[in-house]
């Protein structure tokens, strides 16, 4: 079991619960989301409820995740988008602390279930189609017609423009689900690495600093990926969510 | 009576907009900061966001045609041809996101899809 680089995903049932046939159970996944959401806005609540004028340092963290997303979301779609801007703050912010809290040991990581990202995907992209075609009506299908092009070639350049938009939730979400596994595997083969090898003597100990090295690096790096991924997650929500706004002129 | 609130919130606007001002002249060089601080890490974003981009195209392009096949009983042409789309799709996701083809809002033009 300690050296098993995939036990750390294994998903095991806390309080068994089935609901017309449906299997409900509170796994330790959802535990982990519960967590990330109370942890989330427990921070956002109680650093921000002083509202003093000159922030405190942890008040600062807040309004400087707060005025981050805000600038992100602006740059990518206008101040038209801004209503999608508590969509975009809790995603980020969700993604952000699923992946911090993924970094402590023993911790499961919930973005490394691909049904996890793949949801929060679908439910992006299930607001741009609502959205675009609440707000354009058919005119948001411009979007896969692109103009100026030869009618010969215009049915098979939607086909590919359909399947492009297609492919987007799947892209979105396997890119922060394989970072997330892979990292959390690497860093669990390296660090198996030092205890099998300092089982082997002396000269297995002195060889053990190397991956020892390695995982404290990998570590770290793995922190940046976190954040980087989360960031990722939300610039890429932020232009899919522009195309809803504007679609094709 | 309504000209003094206005009065006020004239001066508010202007002196809002002279900070905004001020706080643009600064913000450059934290805008040119970023870039760089993504630089060191990006190969790795990059490469798995072609490939990702890539991939899913391809997936999807295959799913659909597999589907399609279902339906309309023609297999194997729909897999055949929905995977070729796919993987055109997939070379357009990515030229698309290294910037190299316009995104469609932003250059509608005659060039954009056969590039």
């Amino acid at each position: 079991m300690a050296n098993d680089p995939i036990h750390q995903f294994q998903i095991s049932k806390l309080i068994p619960l089935e609901v017309g046939g449906y299997d409900l159970s509170f796994t330790n996944a959802s535990l982990f989301m519960v967590a990330t959401v109370v942890v989330t806005s427990a921070f956002l609540y109680l650093t921000t409820s002083s509202r003093s004028l000159v922030p405190s340092r942890l008040q600062s963290v807040s309004e400087m995740s707060y005025e981050f997303v805000a600038n992100m979301l602006r740059d990518a779609a206008g101040t038209a988008g801004m209503r999608f801007f508590p969509l975009v703050f809790s995603l980020f912010m969700f993604v952000l602390m699923a992946n911090m809290l993924g970094m402590f040991p023993y911790f499961f990581t919930v973005t490394s279930q691909i049904i996890v990202t793949f949801a929060l995907a679908v439910l992006v992209v299930g607001t741009v189609l609502v959205y675009g075609f609440y707000k354009h009506g058919f005119k948001f299908l411009k979007l896969f017609v692109p103009s100026g092009v030869p009618m010969a070639v215009l049915p098979m350049v939607v086909v590919i423009e359909l399947i492009s938009f297609l492919s987007r939730p799947i892209s979105l979400s396997v890119r922060l689900f394989a970072n997330m596994l892979a990292g959390h595997i690497t860093l669990k083969v390296f660090a198996g690495f030092i205890v099998s090898l300092s089982s082997l003597g002396a000269l297995g100990v002195a060889g053990a600093i190397l991956p020892l090295i390695m995982t404290v690096a990998i570590t770290g790096l793995e922190f940046l990926v976190s954040f980087l991924q989360a960031y990722v997650f939300a610039v890429l929500a932020c232009m899919y969510l522009n195309d809803a706004v504007h679609p094709g002129h | 009576m309504p000209s003094g609130p206005e009065k006020s919130r004239d001066d508010l606007a202007r002196r809002t907009q002279e900070l905004e001002a001020k706080l643009a002249a600064r913000n450059p060089v934290r805008k040119q900061d970023e870039p760089s601080a993504d630089g060191g890490t990006a190969g790795y974003g990059q490469a798995m966001k072609l490939s990702s981009e890539f991939i899913s195209a391809i997936a999807v392009g295959a799913g659909l045609g597999w589907l399609i096949d279902k339906v309309a009983g023609t297999s194997p042409w729909g897999l055949i041809i929905f995977l070729l789309l796919g993987f055109a799709a997939g070379v357009l996701n990515v030229l698309r996101s290294a910037g190299v083809v316009a995104q469609p809002k932003t250059g509608m033009g005659p060039d954009g899809p056969d590039r």
